[in-house]
């Protein structure tokens, strides 16, 4: 791989090096010791699984957070970030994954918004120079966009374009990527690689932010690969291989770690069909494309992916939150219609989503009112159009002593719950409708060790009784932990099916990150 | 500093110290108002305090304000509840009144003397069309998304041109041509002597009305607290994807809502027209602004369709006593402002229900996190 100056050596004193970078929230540590440098004319990868504390060590950079411990030098000189201006101030730009843009503004409007030294401080702005300077710069890098074409007339790429032009117009020596390939097309991608070399080849610093192998391969200098907030390693990229950068990103000593059970014996039944289906996403794209598997009972299958490839759409066309383009669905050999999800909890499939509190409860509602908000309107609870309060409550009781879920009473409402509880108030509530199917998406994410342990046995337990279960999580250990069979999910496309006691990580971080099959 | 932080739990006494506190602060504002204007603050608020509620006569003349504010309080409430903004309630009153007069009228031209069955029929009637006008801004907002507040807000100004239409620019059902008085000056017809709606009390008389919304009332909290319709509106309020999640029909359940909300706006303007104009008055509606004040009336009541009772005598009182207290040495605009700062303060304090004030010395800015940061800055 043939690539400008050797970054590495090149310049002595590198752009960005942070020493010892600590950062805690409540009961999580987002960062401990980190050390990271990258030079002058490189483009540097940050390479890890979603929560290794990718963004946060960013955010400290673009001074959005403080650090508890650790210092920043940028070019040799020591510098301390009070707010994000600062930041720009010292020339780095970020470019998040959700853009800042002001949708009915022009693209040159949007660039002279962001630049708070010169043209945006004015009384009066000039467009016409303005145009023409991002004109300059678009062609420079090879960003094409009209500086006339107002936002919401420009695609996801594009808009990226503009992300990007706003930093170059403010002279950013230092930009910060976070995952920016994942709203793009493999082709619009290529195109962004282009221009990120060109900058790095100015003599700029560009940190890219990513989970999938192929790209950090394609832009990157140097890599670091950070786990559970902690740097695991920095190395260069042409030496780099999918499969060691894999290996670094998942951890392998985790992987022996892993108890490995044996095969279950199962039964023949399919309790879930799905063969075809596909399935749109939020903007207009496939998320899910052709997928087709099918669920025994009593089984428990893992799909494992980054996040972002079509995971959550899947959960949601099964559970009837989203209609299926094509392709049929079948539980307990019944064909559902989907998009209702009404039909889908008749049909048997309980949903533990991932967003247990905005989806799966009513935040400002009663343990008890959560309790029963799938079943209120069986005949356990209502007589005609009347409620039967006290069995709700009786239900809510049994809930909360069965599942363990600590709440001062069941009118209390569920937002003061803890994260654990919240989420066993959730399983509680799918399994006492004795579902022959359940999709659970992300169930551990945020809780504690000993949550942890508790939602794993409800789960073995219900699968233990013949429930056929879907597990989504990007944790490959809860995957690993929990699954008879793993798919692998890539861009909505299953791109492989292991066996759970012959997978091994590297195998299946591979497959997730979009390597071709091994 | 001050900061605001959010309650977690909320003792009950929260709940009547804070409306309390509320209107000893916006008496204390407007003493200062009344001072600077140069009048006694005590015996205004005496003067006030008989005119709205204990003076002869006062009390039952605030029900007769309180009523019609009643209804659109209750009509804002049930459809607030779910987050459904129904601004509409000013046009769907006026709709009531249309169709309880048309079936007062009918009834009248078909001889009918029975007061129950004039009194059944125009709730009916003026409740259907209230409905129905209701239902205009719901299926738009159920079936395409738009915005229920413009839509429904807009179609006030509809309606009230329909009526001044009725009236003013046509030979329609409602105008009366026929009297000499209704030749030389456009109004609407009178309505059968059967139509006129009986008051109940002698010293307290109380417009038969009043009673019809404390009974809509009664059973707005039934509705909403004891059935699975109530339930799946709470969960719809609290959150759309949740309910979404749960399999509720959350389109069937924002027609239902917007309905109920326009029958019961539609009643009261039936009730306008049986208790207190006995005809179709198309001026003197739209210059009252009930459906206005019934928003205000609901958001001071949050929402609860047993504090909208209240709620609306408070403020009936208040409406009332200004009709009293204003004159010469006493304007308007000084009504007003007074009604004004009281609301203001009550909707204010409702940011100490969900909130709590903590006063915490300053953070310093704190230096940098190592001797070398430091030094460079």
């Amino acid at each position: 791989m043939e690539r400008g100056a050797g970054p590495a050596g090149a310049s002595p004193v590198p752009a960005v090096r942070m020493t010892g970078i600590g950062k805690r929230f409540p009961g999580v540590v987002a960062n401990e010791g980190v050390d990271f440098e990258a030079a002058a004319g490189e483009v540097h990868a940050l390479l890890g699984e979603n929560g290794a504390g990718k963004t946060t060590l960013s955010n400290i950079l673009t001074g959005l957070y403080r650090p508890d411990e650790g210092s920043i030098e940028l070019y040799g000189e020591p510098v301390d970030f009070h707010s994000p201006r600062d930041a720009l101030d010292a020339g780095i730009c970020m470019v998040h994954q959700h853009f800042r843009l002001v949708e009915p503004f022009t693209v040159a409007e949007n660039v002279v918004l962001g630049d708070h030294r010169g043209e945006g401080r004015r009384f009066l702005v000039h467009p016409a120079s303005t145009e023409r300077r991002v004109a300059e710069l678009g062609k420079q890098y090879g960003l094409a966009v009209h500086p006339r074409a107002r936002i919401w007339q420009l695609s996801v790429g594009e808009q990226q374009r503009v992300e990007i032009l706003k930093a170059l117009y403010r002279d950013a020596r230092i930009l910060i990527m976070d995952e920016p390939t994942a709203v793009l097309t493999p082709q619009e991608a290529d195109a962004l690689f282009g221009t990120l070399r060109a900058m790095a080849e100015e003599g700029k610093t560009v940190v890219f932010i990513s989970h999938k192998l192929h790209e950090v391969k394609a832009v990157a200098d140097r890599v670091t690969v950070l786990r559970a907030g902690r740097k695991v390693e920095t190395v260069t990229a042409a030496d780099a291989t999918p499969h060691s950068l894999a290996a670094l990103m998942v951890g392998r000593e985790i992987a022996e770690s892993q108890p490995l059970e044996q095969a279950r014996d199962l039964s023949e039944v399919r309790a879930l069909e799905v063969d075809g289906l596909t399935v749109p996403g939020d903007r207009g794209r496939s998320a899910v494309r052709d997928v087709t598997f099918s669920i025994r009972e009593g089984e428990i299958v893992g799909v494992a992916g980054v996040a972002g490839n079509g995971q959550r759409e899947l959960a949601e066309a099964l559970s009837g939150m989203r209609s299926p383009s094509f392709g049929t669905i079948r539980v307990g050999g019944r064909v559902l219609r989907g998009g209702d999800p009404r039909e889908a909890i008749r049909a048997g499939i309980a949903h533990v989503p991932e967003d247990r509190l905005g989806t799966g409860l009513a935040p400002s509602l009663s343990v008890t009112s959560n309790a029963v908000m799938k079943t209120y309107r069986t005949r356990s609870f209502s007589r005609g159009p009347l409620l039967a309060l006290r069995r709700m409550r009786e239900a809510a009781l049994r809930i909360i002593q069965r599942y363990d879920v600590k709440t001062p009473g069941p009118a209390t409402p569920v937002r003061n719950l803890s994260g654990g509880n919240i989420q066993k108030l959730v399983l509680g509530r799918e399994f006492e409708d004795d579902p022959l199917v359940l999709i659970v998406a992300q169930p551990t994410r945020g809780l504690d060790v000993g949550a942890i342990e508790t939602v794993h046995s409800y789960l073995r337990e219900a699968a233990g009784r013949g429930v056929a279960i879907l597990l989504v999580s990007e944790d490959l250990d809860e995957i690993r932990a929990l699954a008879d069979r793993i798919l692998v999910v890539y861009e909505g496309e299953i791109v492989g099916e292991l066996r759970t006691e012959t997978a091994t990580i590297e195998e299946i971080g591979f497959l997730m990150a979009g390597g071709e099959n091994a | 500093m001050i900061r605001l932080e959010r309650r977690l739990d909320r003792p009950w006494w929260l709940n009547v110290a804070v409306p309390a506190g509320s209107l000893a602060v916006a008496l204390a504002i407007m003493g200062v108002v009344l001072l600077a204007s140069g009048h006694a603050v005590w015996s205004t608020y005496r003067q006030l305090w008989e005119a709205g509620f204990t003076g002869n006569g006062a009390f039952s003349a605030t029900l007769i304000s309180a009523t019609p504010i009643l209804f659109t309080g209750l009509a804002a409430a049930v459809a607030f509840r779910m987050q459904l903004f129904n601004i509409g309630a000013e046009g769907q009153l006026y709709f009531g009144a249309v169709g309880a007069s048309w079936i007062a009228l009918q009834l009248g031209g078909h001889g009918a003397t029975s007061t129950p069955l004039y009194v059944v029929a125009m709730c009916l009637g003026g409740g259907l069309l209230g409905a129905f006008w209701a239902l205009v801004p719901g299926v738009l907002r159920a079936f395409a998304h738009t915005n229920e507040i413009l839509t429904s807000l807009m179609l006030n100004y509809v309606a009230g041109y329909f009526l001044t239409y009725l009236i003013f620019d046509s030979s329609s059902y409602w105008r009366d041509i026929s009297s000499l008085s209704g030749q030389t000056f456009p109004q609407g017809k009178p309505m059968p002597s059967g139509a006129e709606w009986p008051t109940i009390g002698t010293s307290v008389v109380v417009p038969l009305g009043f009673l019809v919304g404390l009974a809509v009332a009664a059973g707005a909290w039934f509705l909403y607290s004891r059935t699975r319709f109530g339930f799946e509106v709470s969960v719809i309020a609290d959150s759309p994807r949740a309910a979404r999640y749960a399999g509720m029909r959350t389109r069937r359940k924002i027609l239902a809502v917007m309905a109920l909300s326009g029958l019961i706006a539609g009643i009261g303007g039936a009730s306008q027209i049986g208790d207190f104009t006995h005809t179709l008055d198309p001026t003197g509606l739209q210059a009252a602004a009930f459906g206005y004040t019934g928003i205000v009336v609901a958001a001071l009541a949050r929402y609860n369709p047993i504090a909208v009772c209240f709620v609306a005598v408070l403020i009936g009182g208040l409406q009332n006593a200004g009709f009293t207290l204003q004159g010469v040495d006493f304007p308007s605009g000084l009504v007003g402002v007074m009604q004004g700062i009281i609301l203001f303060c009550a909707l204010g304090g409702e940011l100490f229900l969900r909130y709590r004030l903590r006063i915490t010395r300053r953070a310093r800015p704190q230096a940098g996190s190592t001797p070398a940061t430091e030094a460079a800055s």
